[in-house]
Formats: C-alpha cells, sequence, structure tokens
C-alpha cells in the first residue's frame, strides 16, 4: 500500500460518496433511538469535506486530514460534528507531514481516531458507540505484527460485527441512554457510520 | 406547516438580524456567526459568560445577553447545538482578559462542541471554565445515562452568575456561584401540543386531543408519562410532587420560584398554575422570595410550561436582586 496525497484524497471522497449513498438509512436508523439526523448531518459535511479538499493535492496527508477533521467540526453539528471531527484532527496529528502513507500508518491513523473519539465522548466499549465498531477493528489490525490488505478486511469485519453486537446492547452515551432498555434491538447509527467509512477506506486502499 | 418565515434554512439568521435591529442599545450579532454579544463587549476586566444552545428557545439564550447576565449567546440551528468554531468566535469576541465562564445545558452534543471550543480558547491563551446545567427531574440521573437534561432552571445560572460577574467575581467566583445555583435548582415540564421544527415541516411528536405528556423536554424528548388532560391544580400537584421531593425542598427554606410557558400557553395558564404552586409552598412552609412568570426557555410552538424552583441563601438572594438590563430580562 502506498497512499500519496492525491490517493488520500481519492479515498476520502469514497467515504463521502458511501456517506451519502447511506444517508437515508443513518437517518433511519437514528429515527429510532436518537434525533434522526445522523445521515442529513453526515451527508452535509461530506459533501463541505469533498469541496474543502479537492485542491489540496500538493498538501502532505497530515495537514488534508486535520482540514476533515475541521471541516466536519465546523459543519456536522450534534455530537457527530465533534466526535469524528476530532478522530480526523487526531488521525492528521499523528501522521505529521508525511507525503506518503503504508499500512503501518493506517493503524496510526485509526488508532489515534479511536483515542480521540474515546476522549471526547469519554466512551469505552460496550456502550452502544462509534467505539464499538472502530475499537474491535484497530484491535484486529494490531493482532499481527504485518499488517496487509488481509488483515484490513479482517478489521473491516471486526467492525461489522461490532455493528451486530451494538443491537443487543442498552445504549449509555447521547440521546439513545435516555430509552433504556428500548435501546436494544436497534443498532447504533454511528457504529455504523464508522464502520461504512472502514469500509470505504478499504475499497480505496485494494486499488491502489 | 404555519410560520411566519422565508425559508426554513435561513430562520435562525433571520431571528438574530431582527433581534440585533431591535435592540441595538443591549445586542449586536458578530458579522458572519450566529453570535450575539453585548453591545460593549469586550467588557474590561469582567469575567464574560457565554452560553448557548439550539435554536427554537427563545428567549433563551440571545435574549440574555446583556448588563448583568449573558456576555454572549451563541445560536445552533433549530434543536441542534452550535459548532465549536462559533462558540469559539462568541468567546474571542467577549473575553475582557479576566477568563469566560461558559454554562452548557446537559446534552451530549451541547458539551462536546462547547468542550472543543474552550480547548481551542485555551490554545490562544484565553482562560476558560464551563459549568453544565441538569434541573430537569423528569430524567433519571443514574451512572447509565447521559445524566439530566438542562431546561429553564439555567436562566437562574445566567441572572446569578451574570450578577456575580458584574460585581467583579474572579472567574473561579463566578463559576463557583453557577455551581451552587445548578445544585439547588430543579425543574420539570410537561407539554399539551408537540412542536414544529421548521426544517422538518411536520410535528417532533403527536399527543391526542384529550392528552398530555408529563416530564416531556424541551426537544419534544418523551417524559415520563402520558396521561388524560389533568385539571391545573392536579397537574401542578404531579409536578410539584417530584421537584420538590427531588432536592428535596424542605419547610423552612426560602426559594425563587419560575413558571416558564414553553411557546403557546398563555399567561393566563401560567398563573393559574402559579396560584396552585403557591399554595403548596405556602402548605410546606416553604417561603416564596421572588417569582417570575413568562417565557424563558421555550419550545418553538409547543403548549406546555414547566416549573422551576432554586433554593435560595443570602449570597443567591443579593445576586438575584442585583440590576440586570437584557432584552428579555430587566430588573432595573
Amino acid at each position: 500500500m502506498a497512499v500519496n496525497s492525491a490517493k488520500l484524497i481519492e479515498i476520502l471522497n469514497l467515504i463521502a460518496n458511501d456517506i451519502h449513498a447511506n444517508k437515508d438509512f443513518l437517518t433511519e436508523l437514528d429515527s429510532a433511538i436518537g434525533d434522526a439526523d445522523h445521515g442529513i448531518n453526515m451527508s452535509k459535511g461530506f459533501k463541505a469535506v469533498t469541496e474543502k479538499i479537492a485542491a489540496m493535492g500538493d498538501k502532505d496527508c497530515g495537514s488534508i486530514l486535520k482540514t476533515v477533521g475541521m471541516t466536519l467540526v465546523s459543519t456536522v453539528g450534534g455530537a457527530s460534528g465533534p466526535l469524528y471531527g476530532t478522530a480526523f484532527m487526531r488521525a492528521g496529528q499523528a501522521i505529521g507531514s508525511k507525503t506518503e502513507l503504508g499500512f503501518e500508518d493506517l493503524l496510526v491513523t485509526l488508532e489515534a481516531a479511536l483515542e480521540g473519539i474515546k476522549m471526547r465522548g469519554k466512551a469505552v466499549k460496550g456502550e452502544k458507540t462509534i467505539v464499538d465498531a472502530l475499537e474491535p477493528a484497530v484491535e484486529a489490525l494490531k493482532s499481527s505484527p504485518t499488517i496487509d490488505i488481509n488483515l484490513m478486511e479482517e478489521a473491516v469485519k471486526a467492525a461489522e460485527a461490532g455493528v451486530e453486537y451494538t443491537k443487543g446492547i442498552i445504549a449509555k452515551k447521547g440521546r439513545a441512554s435516555y430509552l433504556g432498555e428500548r435501546s436494544i434491538g436497534h443498532q447504533d447509527p454511528g457504529a455504523t457510520s464508522c464502520h461504512i467509512m472502514l469500509t470505504a477506506i478499504l475499497k480505496g486502499i485494494k486499488d491502489s | 406547516m404555519k410560520k411566519i418565515i422565508n425559508s426554513p434554512e435561513e430562520v435562525v439568521q433571520e431571528m438574530l438580524e431582527g433581534m440585533a435591529a431591535a435592540y441595538p442599545q443591549y445586542v449586536r450579532k458578530l458579522e458572519g456567526f450566529e453570535v450575539m454579544v453585548r453591545a460593549d463587549a469586550p467588557v474590561k476586566g469582567k469575567v464574560a459568560l457565554v452560553s448557548g444552545g439550539g435554536s427554537g428557545h427563545e428567549p433563551s439564550h440571545a435574549g440574555f445577553v446583556g448588563k448583568g447576565m449573558l456576555d454572549a449567546g451563541v445560536a445552533g440551528a433549530v434543536f441542534t447545538s452550535p459548532t465549536p468554531d462559533q462558540v469559539f468566535e462568541a468567546i474571542k469576541a467577549v473575553d475582557g482578559g479576566a477568563g469566560v465562564l461558559l454554562i452548557i445545558k446537559n446534552y451530549t452534543g451541547d458539551i462536546m462542541n462547547f468542550e472543543m471550543a474552550g480547548e481551542m480558547a485555551e490554545a490562544e491563551g484565553i482562560k476558560v471554565a464551563s459549568v453544565v446545567v441538569n434541573d430537569d427531574v423528569a430524567v433519571e440521573d443514574s451512572l447509565y445515562t447521559t445524566g439530566r437534561r438542562g431546561i429553564a432552571g439555567t436562566v437562574f445560572v445566567h441572572k446569578i452568575a451574570g450578577a456575580k460577574a458584574e460585581a467583579g467575581g474572579t472567574l473561579e467566583e463566578v463559576k463557583a456561584v453557577a455551581e451552587k445555583v445548578i445544585a439547588n435548582t430543579r425543574s420539570m415540564g410537561m407539554a399539551l401540543t408537540p412542536c414544529i421544527v421548521p426544517a422538518a415541516g411536520k410535528p417532533t411528536f403527536t399527543l391526542g386531543e384529550d392528552e398530555m405528556e408529563i416530564g416531556m423536554g424541551i426537544h419534544g424528548e418523551p417524559g415520563t408519562k402520558r396521561t388524560h388532560i389533568m385539571k391545573a391544580d392536579e397537574l401542578v400537584d404531579h409536578l410539584m410532587e417530584k421537584i420538590v421531593n427531588d432536592l428535596p425542598y424542605e419547610s423552612g427554606d426560602e426559594v425563587a420560584v419560575m413558571i416558564n410557558g414553553l411557546g403557546a400557553t398563555p399567561l393566563m395558564e401560567q398563573f393559574i398554575m402559579n396560584r396552585r404552586v403557591s399554595q403548596i409552598l405556602n402548605e410546606k412552609g416553604i417561603k416564596v422570595y421572588r417569582t417570575f412568570v413568562g417565557e424563558f426557555m421555550t419550545s418553538i410552538e409547543m403548549a406546555g410550561a414547566s416549573i422551576t424552583l432554586l433554593k435560595l441563601d443570602d449570597e443567591l438572594k443579593e445576586l438575584l436582586d442585583a440590576q440586570a438590563d437584557t432584552p428579555a430580562f430587566r430588573q432595573l
């Protein structure tokens, strides 16, 4: 895997496309246990991201990811804006001024993103949040000394299992937490959007 | 949807422009941002108070910007937290060198967005502290939820912390008195009709012609129970039982009372509610120091109201009595 700045922008656009394609699905999931705006807000945010990064092909990867984070923070709103915004900003900080990323950097960015989300949301695994999809993915990437495309496939599968897992647990964060046991049976919209992003990243890496 | 608007996308922006045009002696709008600041901001040497949240709760929060209360009110989209960049601009515009207190209502999005703004401000060398208001007793407070919501009691925090800041209190002192207010404030509301978020165009929930919801949140979040419509006294009894027993407020206490209309409930009904509130407090030997009746934190055009009690001591009484001069709260 060799992802330069232009390729990174391509991958981010893949994420944007998949978020747009799942806009109604994410909003529908959110209407069951939240305030019915996750797909709408994420789609709005990634539309702004695509515009912002279009001309950043000559910038380093860290700057691009930080720009994504800042853009999400200022356009998504709600809780998802600060959470995903922090994730991308931390990922950008973690890789700094690199202009080409390898598989090890993939782990570095996702781990930084996970730490950022846990810090911002004061969340741990098992609370029906983004963490339930992202943490298993990061753990999968850490499970072998060498990271390759197969391990990334495993990581995405782990995230998918994490989304499934959120169906059976009670929400302990955000608006869904007010529902208590009534939140059981619904998959978490945040974990779902996280899985969608990881899937898009895998797709982008495979093409490179 | 029948509303006096031009377009759902522009409601917040246009509301703030109208407000700035109405009250230039009190507030001005920050160009390019959904932020209202005191006309004379920044006030040099004074701790600045910044609050805000989703729009739709007018006059909260921009209506309380002015002498003796807030320095800035940040207005997010309807029922959506403002983003950190907006809050950050507010902080920068009102910082007078003595630090800034953020008054946040307890909603996950609000807390994260205000916290990020606070971190951005601290990175620029501005001293920032924050308090989180969680006065709604309708929501059970437990380790397993996000905790109680912040509702109308927030306005008491604006008033008293604002008075402390105006009197020259340090950031630590202003924060301490804000926390004292939060610790002694309890509220609960109810709704008769839903409200319509302009961008959604339809009611956020439905209530039958003969139904009401006790404990309804200010964004239409579910309450504790849906019942047949009750008479005013019976309804107030329900709300007061939860509120009074929660702190609890006891015989010999002195309290401030706030009856808050949610947008479509006339003052006539609010006074009928207050009649029963004062009877109950009298029976319990709780002395009413001051009462505020009107619209302080609404939920667009929802019909309904909330009751708030604040237990007072000498310090809080003095600060509650202090001068305030803002578009929506004048006490001279």
